[in-house]
């Protein structure tokens, strides 16, 4: 059977684990690193041996079989986990995730249900500092507004009184999204966002973070299953193997930006998407099979 | 809806003034003795003609509780606190906890007794050991419930432990805890009138204890009647306060609107 043969010239180069980036500088930076969660005969390896280096400003998209340690990778960026072999650097430091502030958003939106969407999302000022300690000053000025711009660049304008149970899983997305980014994070963190959203609210919210994106150029690291997903957000693509995880393709995406979701169906995507799924499907076929 | 809800109430009072009257026409009818089951317009006789003796032991009985009831609070909150926190701490003190509330606070008062003599000192703490519990199980509950992912989103802006649980989880806790304190203060309630029956000159248990004994049956009954009066009264508080404070957690569905 004929493969189609993707363009390399739309539809990726791949990326040398160590040829870093664009050139700017790396803002994550996972050095030979492995996860195991618990010790002895339970140890569970999470992920093995993982080097990648993520640019200033760059828009990950990690995708693989679910539990391949993608989240891992997420919550070792976050300082949430610690390597149990190998060093994790951001920004030039080893991780010290607290002077980093960063923004993260999960599948679920967790908003706080005693708050109104415009509280939840100026939660994070109330941490971080230099806004924690002139928050009860401009809680109802300065942050305010700032809490509505986002909202308004997310079309959430006109909600921000309302309490989370009054809008749909879509909207609270958008909102947790706003969350994410009201500190203007340099780096952003997201774990399935739009996991549980009918196809139409998730492509809707692929335009609104795509536009984020370019307006505050954060570092972003997507984990997705979804790889039309993917390839719409992603100014690179990572595939990581079943667990423990191992990086299996390394791809930079170079469409044109803005793009659009009819752009999901053209050839050179699609071609995309399918190199990945054979990535993906391969890994797992050469794993049942016991084939290493 | 605001039709239905008074349509709901006048059927509650109206089964209340009904269980009054079917017992006052019972005891008419059937010619009881009052010294089994006074009528209840006895007991209201009893109760306005006897209220200055009353009055200093519902103030005693109140007292009693409402002290036993503020520390078994603030105990049960920082306990509470504590183990819910922490699941090492949670798994830990949860057994011995299980085994102090398993005890028939009725035990207790005796060796209170022995060890602080009888009267008020026994009663707020028999008050405070029974109404504790409730509190530190539901401000535990309410702080280990805290979504893993808020904790993540929180962790990752660098917040410390006290961040999260000052902007977190104590807020979440708050439905549970004002849930708890309903069920508290009928408890602190409770305990503070046992201790007064077994061990006490003063008080509405002690009342109820000497009038029985001189077969004033009525004037048991009127304690009776005062008791669930301010059972009912502390309950409906800390109800009214609850709905205030936590407001939130009891969402309707017509709040919602597009």
């Amino acid at each position: 059977m004929m493969r189609m043969q993707p363009n390399p010239a739309f539809s990726g180069n791949p990326v040398s684990a160590h040829s870093g980036s664009t050139g700017a500088a790396i803002a994550i930076e996972l050095s030979d690193v492995s996860v195991t969660f618990g010790r002895g005969e339970r140890a569970v390896p999470a992920l093995s041996r993982t080097t990648l280096r993520i640019g200033d400003g760059e828009f990950i998209a990690l995708v693989g079989p679910s539990g391949c340690g993608k989240s891992t990778i997420l919550r070792l960026v976050a300082g949430l986990v610690q390597p149990t072999t190998g060093v994790v650097i951001l920004g030039g430091r080893e991780v010290a995730a607290k002077a980093l502030r960063i923004g993260m958003a999960f599948q679920n939106p967790t908003m706080l249900p005693w708050l109104t969407i415009e509280q939840n999302i100026m939660l994070p000022l109330k941490i971080v500092e230099p806004y924690r300690s002139q928050f009860r000053k401009l809680r109802r000025t300065t942050f305010r507004d700032k809490a509505n711009a986002l909202l308004e660049q997310v079309g959430l304008k006109g909600f921000a009184r309302r309490f989370p149970w009054q809008l749909s899983g879509g909207m609270l997305q958008r909102a947790n999204l706003c969350r994410a980014l009201i500190h203007e994070p340099r780096m952003l963190l997201l774990d399935e966002p739009f996991g549980a959203l009918d196809q139409f609210t998730r492509e809707e919210l692929w335009s609104i973070l795509q536009e984020l994106w370019i307006l505050h150029q954060p570092t972003v690291v997507l984990v997705t299953h979804d790889l039309r997903e993917a390839g719409f957000l992603g100014s690179r693509i990572c595939v990581l193997s079943a667990r423990p995880g191992r990086l299996l393709d390394d791809r930079r995406v170079t469409f044109a930006r803005p793009r659009t979701v009819a752009m999901t169906f053209e050839p050179d995507f699609v071609a995309l998407n399918q190199r990945l799924r054979e990535f993906i499907v391969g890994e797992r076929t050469t794993a049942a099979e016991g084939v290493i | 809806m605001r039709a239905t809800d008074f349509r709901q109430k006048a059927w509650s009072a109206a089964l209340i003034v009904l269980f009054f009257v079917g017992w006052e026409f019972f005891c008419l009818v059937t010619g009881m003795s009052d010294l089994v089951l006074p009528r209840p317009s006895q007991i209201i006789a009893t109760l306005v003609t006897r209220f200055p003796v009353l009055w200093p032991h519902i103030i005693q009985t109140l007292a009693t509780t409402m002290a036993g009831f503020v520390l078994g609070v603030a105990l049960g909150v920082v306990l509470g606190a504590v183990i819910g926190v922490s699941r090492t701490a949670y798994d830990t003190a949860y057994p011995l906890l299980v085994g102090f509330s398993s005890i028939p606070k009725v035990a207790l008062v005796p060796i209170f007794v022995l060890w602080f003599g009888s009267g008020t000192v026994p009663a707020v703490l028999t008050s405070l050991s029974i109404c504790f519990f409730p509190i530190v199980v539901n401000i535990a509950t309410g702080l280990a419930t805290t979504e893993p992912e808020m904790e993540d989103v929180l962790k990752a802006l660098g917040a410390s432990k006290f961040d999260i649980l000052w902007n977190v989880g104590l807020p979440r806790t708050m439905p549970f805890f004002f849930a708890s304190l309903k069920v508290a203060i009928s408890y602190a309630f409770v305990g503070a009138v046992l201790s007064e029956t077994v061990a006490s000159n003063r008080g509405i248990g002690n009342v109820m204890m000497t009038a029985s004994s001189n077969f004033n049956v009525p004037l048991v009954f009127a304690g009776l009647f005062v008791l669930a009066g301010l059972g009912v009264a502390l309950y409906a508080a800390f109800a009214i306060i609850e709905k205030r404070v936590t407001g939130w957690a009891t969402r309707k569905n017509d709040l919602i609107t597009t």
